[in-house]
Formats: structure tokens, C-alpha cells, sequence
């Protein structure tokens, strides 16, 4: 089954520890500014929403990389950088349309989200389940339920 | 190793930014923050210079777990000589500029000197410098952060700065950081404003790293697991924030009312964290809109707001109809019950343009309530207050003043002085509700004995967060005691008193004592930094630090003396509630915490004691 993170912006409180576990595990002391996903303040709006790549099927960097540095994981689909490869060109962080793969100056490659390889460290680390790691093809089942709770045809007769 | 041994000392009058060692013997003493940036001014600058002055030196601080992922790992402190008290300060803020701050490689700024023109000081990891900031003069707390960011293109930079209030002198201006959390308490902002320098803006993209990863990430965990199973932490606060407390302290007969004339308010529900979520009449939206946490921080007991666009505080004011940090407890009770004030959204409106203008909500709304009680008593007139009916109660006037006091204009310039230097001015200094000059927080010492204690000894001047006992004897953490008693309270507020110390010292959130002994953070601050730190030895450090305080005090010029309350609370009896009849019992505890202490009968630490301390 592939997984991928199911991220509710509803549920975000901007603490930060997802950013804190990925740079922790990813580049070995705290540095949010170094983490591969990152949690945005809408200020005046009160919204608060991590977001990190998507591991897209037909992925821009993969496509735009002109060294092949850039694979997919057969298994998962996660997109890697294999860092031997990477000339840090830099091509790919124009070609991502979301942003999510950026330079890092002190290994001079590329870095992206990699789930941790199946077992993200940002899930384990929010404290109110706002990133969730799920079969990529049910994504949608919590909103969905939402949804449906909504339709109920009881509803209207109840807000009367 | 948490800490980054590097110190910035900016000399505003040289327009210099240098970088020092941190002095490593002391650190391993009073651990960082609150302990090592006093330890520092201590040092440095003479007790009794004018707080105002050139050479009052000004300390942000970071704690050694300060940028890490301990839960509520974001605070810094900013010490200096208190404007409003002219004791020791010390205000602690969260949000996220204090772990930007480690960053960027440092621990601490020492600002010395003062400024001929405004300045701010713009540090982006290891570069540090002094900026124009004549274009910001003038400017709030919002729109100076806005501008900052803008100009050196960095959207990601937190910013601390002063507003109107700081730059004109208001005696309790604070240090806003990220729009809506503050180094809040005596007078630091205006300290700030004194210097001319505007703000702090910081962008950090260096690690915080710590001694041993392995032992931090397994105590940090167990500390994170204790906080979500916790009813306070876990539930209490993150749904209610510390609103939570509204309707408990009213019931309990401690909810100080129209300048402590009584000790519960009859609209407590009104302006409570029930209130707050709950759909609006007008428009059918809540006021609040959701929880918010700090950097770190997973308990998120941060309110943000909404006001009802139709409210007459903000109507054709489209600028104030975004989400916006809302009420705490504190704020809620001060510029609530503590001025007869039941309208939330006006509550609210008062608490944004504390925010904004960069100004404390606790000592505005008991100045103003002062003022009420001296215009009540027809000392102040019209004539005094520029035409405006002061009574308890009104919320036109509050947010009137509000505005007033954060540009300094008419009567806010008088309220503008505190409490005690209002009173004193109209003759009438038993109103104000002052200990050491700063005005008291929402416990009224009549219902709640031990904060009596609490206030008299604090060495900021009145303040819940030096000890907070309410969490003993109202809320029975870590164990119930009587609010109505005066036994044991001694005692108690030693242990509180210290053991703030040590986490005020560590970089972490007192709010995580709700569920978190020392038990629970000695293995964090051991498994981050050199030393040797267990529950007794933070405990001794938090002791060494109360120590220190109190001399700087001493030195200052305080005395056993200034260890009171306002009559009111020592004669005049509870009127209503569970405290019915009763009064404040300090002078039966004060001797015996002296005692406790290792103090002589005038307050003064012994030889002995000191010694003990090694202060």
C-alpha cells in the first residue's frame, strides 16, 4: 500500500515540532529553517497549515533533474534524491510548481521530503494529529465523512 | 551544549554590536534566562541607577532548552531595572522570536547605553547591526513589524519591538514579540523606548543542539506524553486557554472587582472562556476563533480572536477585523472585572491595542480602575480626565482610554503612569492597588491567602508568576491546601517561589507546571546541558536566584518595609463568597517566611544563608 501524509490545517496550533523532528532526524540538532516540511501563520485569518511535498506521480524536479539525480521508490513512490547524483544545480527547485524541494547550502544538494522511509518523523511529532500517515487512495475519507455527515436529510429539519 | 556559549552586547551609545563568551562558570549557576541574564546585570550595573537612564542596562535571555523540542522550549526574558517598580525585572514572553534568537547563535543581548537617534537592531545569524529607525518612530508594534520584514525582504524574521506606549515613556510600555506575545510586566518597554531603540529583529538558520540527543528526545517525549494526559494541559487549556479560570476564581470569592472593592463580579460569566466560545448574539460567530501555541509548544493554550465587525470599538475600523491574539485570564480580569467592564468584544478591543501600541494590559485596566475608584470618590473630575464620565463599568470609556494610553494622548497620559504614581498625584495613594509599583494580577489575597505572600515578597512587584499558589489551593496541584488559611503558606510559597526560578532559568513555560514537577524537567535540562542538574540542584539554583534578586532590591534601595499590601486588603473585609469577613493574613505569614528563607526579622538575607548559596 502506498502511504502518503494527510495534513489538517484545522487542527495546527504552530508549534513547530514537526519542523523541530524533521531537521532533528534530517540534519541532526533542531533547525526549523532546515526542515523539509514546514507549518505557515495566516495571521489574520487564525489558520495555521503544514505542508511539505506531495510526492507527485509524474514529479517536475524528477523531470527537470538533468543528472537523473532524482528516482522513485517502486514501493512507495516516494521521490529521493540521491545526494552521489546531485550536482546542486538547482533546476529542480524552479521546475516544482509548490516549492517543496529546496537548495541546502552546507551539503551543496538538494533536499525534499522522504517520508523518513516509511515511518515520518513530523507524524509522530504533532501533538493534535494534524499530519496523519495514511493509504494514499483513502486520503480523503476523513473530509469525506464530514461531507456525508452534512448531507444528512435530517439536517435541515433540525436547524429549523 | 544547549546553550551557544555567545553573548551580543550592543552598545547603543557607540552604535557597536560586539560578540563575548558566555561566561560558563555562571551558567552552570544560574542556568540561563531569568537566573544568568540577572546574574549579569547584576554585575554590571549599579542597583540604584535611574531605570530611565542611559546607564540602566536592558537583557534578552534565552534559556539553555530555548529552540529545542522540550515542550514550550521558546521563551526568553527580558531583564533590567524595572521603569515602573525600580526593582529587579524580569519579563518572560513566548511566542517564537526567543528560539529565532538561538538561531541566529545566540544566547543573550546585553544592551548598554542609549541611542542619540532611534535605532533597531536587525541580526541575521552571526551579523548583527544597528539600523535607522527614525522611519519607524512613531509607528505601532504591528506596523513596525510589518515594515521590518518588508525591507530586508525576510517574511520568516521575528521581530520584538515597542509601540507608541514604550517610545513615550508609558511606566508599563512592554516588548512585543510576533504581534501579540510580551515581555509584559514593569516597565521593560519603556526601558526600551528610553534607549531609542525600536526593535529587535532576528532570522536564525543555524541548530540548537544538545549534550546527549539520545537521553533529550526519550525525556522530552516522556515530558510531552505527562502534558497531553494532564486535565489542565491536556484539556483545560488548549480548549479554554487560561480563561479557564474566570468563573473558578469568581466562585471561589477571589476575583478582584472595581479596584478590590469586592472580590466577586456579578457579569464573571460574561467576559469568561464559556463566553468566549460561544456564538455571539449579534452576528451568530464565536469570539474566538481558535487555539494558538507557541514555539514548541504542545499544550497551546493561546487565544485568537475575532471581533464582531458591527462592535462599536471597531465599526468602520476594517484593520481590526482579522484574527488577533485574544484575552487571557489576566488581560479579561483587568480590563474586565476589575473595571466593572462586561462587553467581551470591548474586552477585546482593549486587549488588541495593548498588542499594538505595545502596553500592559494587568497594569492598564488597574490603573484605570484606580483612577474609577479616585473619580467614583470625586477626587478626579471632568476636568481632569478630559471630559470623560470614568465610571465602573462603561465600555465606551474603556476602549477610549485604551486608545488614549497607547498614543499618550489626554488622559491615557496620565494613566500612562501606573497605579501608585496616579494615586499619589491625587492624593489618594491607599487606591492603588501596588506592590513595589506594579499593580496585582486576578487573585484577590482576601480569597486566596497565599498569593497575599505571593505579592508582598515578589521582587518584581505584585505578580501571580512569581508564585503561583493558586494552583494549590484552588486548583489542589501538586497538592490541595486552604485558600482561606494562612498555615503552611509560608512554606509554600518558598517551594513555588524557587522552583519558578529554576524554570523561568531553563527556557521553558511555567504552564507546564500544571502537570510537570521538577521530577519531569530535571532529566531535560540534564540530558541538554553540561552540569550536574537534578530536581534538588534546580531547586538550589531557583533558591540562589530568589537570593540574588532580593539583594539587587536590597541594594536598590527596598527593604522588609516595601514587603506589604495596600489597607484595603489588610481592613477591609471580603464583602461576599467564601472569603466572607475575611482579610489578608500577611502579617502572620511574613515573619515566618523570613523565616524559611534563612532571612533576619528586617527581610535581610543572613551571611549564612548567602554562603549556603554561594551568591
Amino acid at each position: 500500500m502506498q502511504k502518503t501524509l494527510v495534513i489538517d490545517p484545522g487542527k495546527c496550533t504552530g508549534c513547530k515540532q514537526c519542523e523541530l523532528a524533521c531537521s532533528y532526524v534530517k540534519e541532526g540538532s533542531f533547525n526549523p529553517s532546515k526542515s523539509r516540511i514546514r507549518v505557515f501563520d495566516f495571521h489574520t485569518e487564525g489558520r495555521f497549515v503544514p505542508y511539505t511535498c506531495t510526492q507527485c506521480d509524474e514529479a517536475w524536479c524528477q523531470q527537470a533533474c538533468p543528472v537523473d539525480a532524482i528516482t522513485t521508490d517502486p514501493v512507495s513512490g516516494v521521490k529521493q534524491v540521491h545526494e552521489n547524483l546531485c550536482v546542486g544545480c538547482k533546476v529542480c527547485t524552479i521546475a516544482c510548481p509548490f516549492g517543496t524541494i529546496n537548495y541546502n547550502v552546507a551539503s551543496g544538494k538538494v533536499v525534499k521530503c522522504d517520508h523518513c522511509g516509511g515511518d515520518p518523523e513530523c507524524v509522530k511529532a504533532c501533538p493534535t494529529q494534524a499530519i496523519l500517515y495514511s493509504d494514499v487512495e483513502q486520503a480523503g475519507y476523513d473530509k469525506m465523512q464530514q461531507w456525508a455527515g452534512k448531507t444528512d436529510n435530517a439536517a435541515p429539519a433540525n436547524s429549523a | 551544549m544547549a546553550w551557544t556559549r555567545k553573548i551580543l552586547r550592543v552598545n547603543l551609545t557607540e552604535g557597536t554590536c560586539v560578540s563575548e563568551p558566555l561566561n560558563m562558570d555562571w551558567a552552570l549557576k544560574y542556568l540561563g534566562q531569568r537566573g544568568l541574564g540577572t546574574k549579569y546585570l547584576m554585575e554590571e550595573i549599579d542597583p540604584k541607577v535611574d531605570p530611565l537612564s542611559p546607564d540602566n542596562k536592558m537583557i534578552f535571555a534565552t534559556g539553555p532548552l530555548t529552540g529545542t523540542c522540550a515542550s514550550t522550549a521558546g521563551r526568553y526574558s527580558v531583564i533590567t531595572k524595572g521603569a515602573l517598580t525600580g526593582a529587579i525585572a524580569c519579563s518572560n514572553s513566548g511566542g517564537y522570536f526567543g528560539a529565532e534568537l538561538k538561531f541566529a547563535g545566540w544566547d543573550m543581548i546585553i544592551f548598554e547605553g542609549k541611542s542619540e537617534k532611534p535605532v533597531y537592531l536587525c541580526i541575521i545569524d552571526d551579523k548583527a547591526e544597528l539600523l535607522s529607525a527614525e522611519g519607524l518612530w512613531g509607528k505601532s508594534v504591528w506596523d513596525t513589524d510589518a515594515a521590518i520584514k518588508a525591507t530586508h525582504q525576510e517574511p520568516m524574521m521575528h521581530i520584538a519591538a515597542i509601540g507608541v506606549a514604550g517610545e513615550k515613556g508609558n511606566m508599563y510600555a512592554c516588548i512585543v514579540n510576533d504581534l501579540h506575545r510580551a515581555a509584559g510586566r514593569s516597565g521593560v518597554g519603556a526601558v526600551m523606548g528610553s534607549k531609542n531603540l525600536k526593535a529587535v529583529a532576528v532570522r536564525g538558520t543555524g541548530g540548537v543542539s544538545v549534550e546527549d540527543f539520545g537521553a533529550f528526545m526519550k525525556s522530552t517525549e516522556a515530558g510531552k506524553k505527562a502534558l497531553a494526559e494532564n486535565a489542565v494541559t491536556g484539556e483545560g487549556l488548549p480548549a479554554y486557554g487560561t480563561q479557564v479560570l474566570m468563573n473558578v476564581i469568581n466562585e471561589s470569592g477571589a476575583l478582584p472587582t472595581r479596584n478590590f472593592r469586592d472580590v466577586q463580579f456579578e457579569s464573571a460569566n460574561d467576559i469568561s472562556a464559556e463566553a468566549m466560545a460561544e456564538p455571539r448574539r449579534s452576528d451568530g460567530k464565536p469570539n474566538l476563533l481558535t487555539n494558538q501555541a507557541c514555539f514548541s509548544c504542545t499544550i497551546a493554550c493561546g487565544r485568537i480572536s475575532q471581533i464582531d465587525k458591527d462592535h462599536f470599538s471597531v465599526v468602520n475600523k476594517p484593520e481590526y477585523w482579522g484574527a488577533e491574539g485574544g484575552l487571557e485570564y489576566e488581560a479579561a480580569w483587568a480590563l474586565g472585572a476589575a473595571t466593572g467592564v462586561k462587553d467581551l468584544e470591548a474586552l477585546t478591543y482593549a486587549n488588541y491595542i495593548c498588542n499594538e501600541q505595545g502596553y500592559d494590559p494587568i497594569s492598564f485596566g488597574s490603573t484605570l480602575a484606580a483612577a474609577m475608584d479616585m473619580y467614583e470618590e470625586g477626587v478626579l473630575t471632568k476636568k481632569d480626565t478630559g471630559g470623560v464620565e470614568l465610571k465602573f463599568g462603561s465600555a465606551e470609556m474603556l476602549t477610549k482610554m485604551a486608545d488614549l494610553t497607547g498614543t499618550m494622548e489626554g488622559f491615557g497620559e496620565q494613566l500612562g503612569l501606573g497605579s501608585k504614581r496616579l494615586c499619589e498625584k491625587y492624593g489618594r495613594p491607599e487606591l492603588s492597588m501596588t506592590v513595589k509599583g506594579q499593580e496585582f494580577p486576578a487573585y484577590d489575597p482576601r480569597g486566596i491567602q497565599g498569593m497575599g505572600l505571593t505579592y508582598a515578597t515578589s521582587n518584581r512587584g505584585a505578580c501571580h508568576l512569581r508564585s503561583y499558589t493558586v494552583s494549590s489551593e484552588i486548583l489542589g496541584i501538586p497538592e490541595k491546601t486552604d485558600p482561606l488559611s494562612t498555615d503552611g503558606k509560608a512554606g509554600l510559597v518558598k517551594a513555588f517561589q524557587d522552583a519558578t526560578a529554576a524554570v523561568d532559568s531553563a527556557g521553558l513555560c511555567i504552564f507546564t507546571t500544571f502537570a510537570w514537577t521538577l521530577e519531569d524537567i530535571a532529566p531535560q535540562v540534564d540530558a541538554a546541558c553540561e552540569g550536574n542538574w537534578t530536581p534538588d540542584t534546580l531547586m538550589e539554583a531557583g533558591e540562589r536566584i530568589w537570593n540574588m534578586e532580593r539583594n539587587f532590591n536590597l541594594a536598590a534601595g527596598f527593604s522588609g518595609k516595601d514587603d506589604e499590601l495596600p489597607k484595603r486588603l489588610m481592613k477591609d473585609a471580603a464583602k461576599t463568597g467564601p472569603a466572607k469577613g475575611m482579610v489578608s493574613g500577611l502579617d502572620k505569614m511574613l515573619p515566618e517566611y523570613y523565616e524559611v528563607r534563612g532571612w533576619n526579622t528586617k527581610g535581610v538575607p543572613t551571611e549564612e544563608t548567602l554562603s549556603r548559596l554561594g551568591v
